[in-house]
């Protein structure tokens, strides 16, 4: 067991974790964060993705034990009390999401996209999330989200 | 019937979603979610073998390891080891084997279930598994369709020759007399291959004896819970009565949650037997070998018309893989696609035949349009290689044959009546934003010039048959269920509005939608609407979401409901009104007095009195609800043209696809902003098809892409954006006038994007691709036809 101290979503958590414990099992099952999900077991579909210290991660592919002294956004902890990021509202208002499982990955995965990048093309933002996986938007709506977005966060949309 | 009134403008806005907020946020209450105190995790011991004799089985050793409550193997289980049932026995004669949920004798397929462990946490669970000891006797692995049929080595000893069933369907007239008149006769042999729904969301279900009663609570990541209800009571002997099955959120199933799975039946019946919570969720992994594939045909294609275009019959002969075992409508999936192989044409002749075969793999089942795709794939096909044989234009010679739009109602050769349609409409439509001339005009320059990227142009001209269905139709075609859908209304006493319904949507955004129909009737402002749905317990009448029927059924029946409703709140106001109840008009959600707009009564205050009961008049009774059962008088039968511009390099045989154009009619639009994103999703998966996606087994029955790193589901970096239209050409047999839509794009897209690329390599000889059209695969095509062999 090692120990670690490490902020979600605005809290600070002690805890004894396992070596082999994933950053993603620690926070679905340890912490009961479980609005950050898993959808697959080799690290393709990006439905876990979280902010660890404001970049988007996988968090299957990162050990519990390696977040020790970082801060966690996820998905439950991404709005600032009722207000929704802009990321969030742009996947609304341009039907960014169906059945929402890759939603919490897709939208942080697109925080950080967009923070890398604030004005990206159609094409940048395709790439940029090739590691996130849907099955229900076929990505059109998707991509119009973060272009969206883009533009309500001050970028110009090219 | 009550007039929907332009007030009424809920219908047809493309109004946000109200499942958004939830899913947005992370609110969100997946089956994996559900952690009740006491739960034991359920981890399964699946078969590394295609095929074997399982000669013994111990699993005592897993008992001694940390946190293992229990395990059994099919021994153990004893009584318990329910077999899951196929609810669509095609043919009188069709072999169904059982398919216990753990294996006894002898496994079928790699990842056949063998045993389970119980652990108090899922990691304890799947570390015991390896505990187990099992003595497997390999047998043979029956891969292939075409070498089970030979006979040898039998899946099931009942199935001689691997035949599970034999299905002949002649209509019109005699097809090889009407081939003997054809001036030109065209055959194919296409392979529809295997794919893998691959939800997002990995199934997962929760089964819990509720204590304080006989009840067990089941939650599962599902499409059909009524349907699982009906099914988990028959196979476990748990009274109907005492089972409540919840479909919480859930993320996508494009048919592959339609289906009682068996982690279902042995979380019920050891929920029964331990007394306590049993939780299990699979890895993907396990997900790609257990959860049912799709499609899987071997499809020989004959086509035969006059020498100027005219088709006059056609002949189609299917090997449809069934897998090691039949799930719940795996024979039938072939079957619905018997239909709509004749498609939009007219024709004299249709000739089918089905054989479904077993093989040692995952079984197929629904997977999004279910038979349909594979139809529409093989006409859509076949009429490009009828065009090239006749050297026509591929679109002319379809408008040469297909159902005009002053002739519907049309009655097609395969049987169905068509109600309406206007392909010339959507036709003219999706060339004029594809810029089909053009397009055509920039191909003749690439062909001229010996342009190593080759342009084609892939024409899918769609129709299908959804809406599923008509219960006598399903009892003709031997379907052990009926496909009516249920909705109730209940006006409560503040008010607001509880739409009850038996649809179980997954993305679809029946919240949002069904809120839509009940405030255009009820004029009920669309957030003071709550629909529910998906929970037995709650919602208890339904047929659940798949075939493209939510909207085309249930739609209707929250329509009929509403509308009733205000009938019966009429008689209300009419006697607070103190006038007739015909003297009163419904208008923007309240009651006025024709003639008199000043005296009205606002629904919410009919509510009011329905609830407090004071002043009503003799013999009507206190509460306000209403309810309709709706069975469909047809299929609804949405139809398109898509368009695809493939640039094809002829050197290393890389695929683009330029340009994607459909306009899709799908009658009227409930909400736009919905119909346009189940449109996009289905062209990915339908596109994916043609160039991504194929599970492929190797000699052994090993599926080789048993993970996402090895199936090929596309990213946003491997499409493009789609440019789609519709078209609206109202259903007449859907009082709404709406169509089905979840499945229309998977359905068009697979042929359009095919016949895209054969048409780019034509002129090299080529003339099929398989399936994924991978680099590889079109490179040895185009290497193939150069060397003048076939493709």
């Amino acid at each position: 067991m090692t120990h670690i101290t490490a902020t979600v979503d605005g809290t600070v958590y002690e805890a004894d974790v396992e070596p082999r414990r994933l950053l993603v099992h620690w926070l679905r099952q340890d912490l009961g964060r479980v609005g950050t999900v898993v959808g697959c077991d080799t690290s393709n579909c990006g439905t876990c993705t979280v902010l660890l210290d404001g970049r988007s991660v996988k968090s299957c592919s990162v050990l519990a034990v390696q977040v020790d002294g970082c801060e966690i956004t996820t998905i439950q902890g991404l709005a600032e009390g009722n207000e929704w990021h802009p990321v969030q509202s742009a996947f609304k208002e341009c039907h960014g999401l169906q059945c929402g499982y890759c939603t919490p990955g897709m939208v942080l995965a697109s925080v950080d996209l967009l923070g890398e990048n604030p004005n990206p093309t159609e094409e940048e933002i395709r790439e940029g999330l090739e590691g996130n996986l849907c099955r229900c938007t076929g990505y059109h709506n998707i991509v119009k989200s973060v272009q969206h977005a883009a533009e309500v966060m001050g970028g110009a949309a090219k | 019937m009550t007039e929907i009134l332009e007030t009424d403008t809920a219908l047809g806005r493309p109004i946000k979603r109200k499942e958004d907020a939830r899913l947005l946020h992370g609110q969100t209450n997946w089956t994996d979610n559900i952690q009740l105190p006491g739960t034991v995790h359920m981890a399964i011991l699946r078969s590394p073998y295609a095929h074997a004799k399982i000669t013994n089985i111990d699993v005592s050793p897993a008992l001694q390891r940390p946190n293992v409550v229990a395990a059994f193997s099919a021994k153990e289980l004893g009584d318990l080891n329910g077999s899951i049932p196929c609810v669509w026995p095609v043919v009188d004669d069709i072999v169904m084997p059982a398919f216990p949920a753990l294996a006894t004798d002898k496994v079928r397929l790699v990842g056949d279930a063998v045993a389970v462990v119980l652990a108090t946490d899922p990691d304890h669970a799947a570390d015991a598994l390896d505990a187990i000891v099992v003595d497997y006797e390999p047998l043979p692995a029956v891969v292939h369709m075409e070498d089970a049929i030979k006979g040898g080595t039998l899946v099931h000893d009942d199935a001689a020759d691997n035949i599970c069933y034999k299905y002949p369907f002649q209509s019109g007239q005699n097809y090889d007399e009407v081939k003997a008149k054809a001036d030109v006769v065209v055959s194919r042999r296409f392979v529809n291959q295997r794919l893998i729904p691959a939800f997002m969301e990995p199934r997962a279900v929760v089964a819990a004896p509720m204590g304080m009663s006989e009840e067990i609570t089941v939650w599962s990541a599902t499409q059909i819970p009524h349907i699982l209800r009906v099914l988990l009571a028959l196979v476990t002997g748990v009274p109907e009565n005492n089972l409540r099955v919840i479909a919480p959120d859930v993320g996508g199933g494009f048919g592959g949650k339609l289906q009682l799975y068996r982690e279902e039946i042995l979380a019920v019946q050891l929920a029964r037997k331990m007394g306590r919570p049993i939780k299990w969720n699979e890895t993907r992994s396990e997900d790609m070998v257990a959860t049912h594939h799709g499609r899987d045909q071997i499809q020989d294609i004959e086509i035969a018309a006059t020498k100027d275009g005219k088709i006059l019959g056609l002949k189609v002969d299917l090997l449809a893989d069934m897998g090691g075992y039949l799930q719940i409508i795996t024979p039938g999936i072939p079957i619905l696609g018997m239909f709509m192989y004749p498609a939009i044409y007219k024709m004299d002749a249709y000739d089918f035949h089905c054989t479904g075969v077993f093989t040692n793999k995952t079984p197929t089942d629904a997977y999004r349009g279910a038979g349909r795709p594979e139809a529409t794939f093989a006409i859509e096909r076949i009429v490009d290689e009828l065009a090239a044989e006749l050297n026509m234009e591929p679109m002319e010679l379809r408008k040469k044959n297909w159902i005009t739009h002053d002739e519907f109602p049309y009655t097609t050769v395969a049987g169905l009546t068509y109600d309406t349609g206007n392909y010339e409409a959507a036709t003219a439509k999706a060339m004029e934003m594809f810029d089909y001339d053009g397009l055509r005009a920039e191909q003749e320059q690439r062909r001229a010039s010996n342009d190593p990227v080759q342009l084609g142009i892939g024409i899918s001209t769609f129709t299908e048959m959804c809406g599923l269905a008509p219960s006598r139709t399903l009892g003709a075609l031997k379907y052990v269920a009926g496909g009516w859908e249920h909705a109730t209304v209940r006006l409560l006493p503040t008010g607001k509005v509880e739409v009850v319904t038996g649809t179980s949507p997954h993305g679809q955004g029946h919240e949002t939608a069904w809120s839509q129909i009940a405030s255009s009737i009820l004029g009920v402002p669309v957030e003071d609407i709550e629909v529910v749905h998906s929970d037995t317990g709650r919602a208890p009448y339904g047929m659940d979401t798949y075939g493209s029927r939510s909207l085309a059924v249930g739609g209707q029946a929250v329509k009929a409901a509403s509308e009733r409703l205000v009938e019966k709140a009429r008689v209300i106001a009419a006697h607070q009104l103190e006038c007739a109840p015909g003297d009163l008009e419904f208008v923007g959600g309240e009651f006025r007095v024709k003639g008199d707009p000043e005296k009205a009564q606002p629904l919410g205050a009919v509510a009011f009195e329905a609830f407090t009961a004071h002043n009503l008049p003799d013999g009507v009774e206190p509460t306000l609800s209403a309810e309709a059962t709706i069975d469909p008088e047809d299929f609804s039968y949405p139809h398109g043209t898509h368009l695809a511009a493939m640039e094809v390099d002829t050197e290393t045989g890389k695929v683009k696809l330029r340009k994607y154009v459909c306009v899709d009619d799908v009658g009227v639009q409930v909400n736009p902003m919905i119909v346009e994103g189940q449109v996009h999703g289905g062209l990915a998966q339908g596109i994916a098809q043609a160039m991504f996606e194929g599970a492929s087994y190797d000699e052994d029955g090993q599926l080789q892409t048993a993970s996402l790193a090895d199936y090929l589901i596309p990213s946003a970096a491997d499409l493009p954006s789609f440019d789609t239209d519709t078209t609206v050409t109202p259903s007449t047999t859907h009082p709404l006038g709406t169509k089905g839509v979840g499945e229309a794009g998977a359905i068009a897209s697979t042929p359009a994007i095919m016949n895209g690329i054969i048409d780019a390599l034509r002129p090299l000889g080529v003339t099929d691709v398989t399936m994924p059209a991978a680099p590889m695969t079109v490179w040895r095509a185009i290497q193939a036809a150069k060397q003048g062999g076939a493709a």
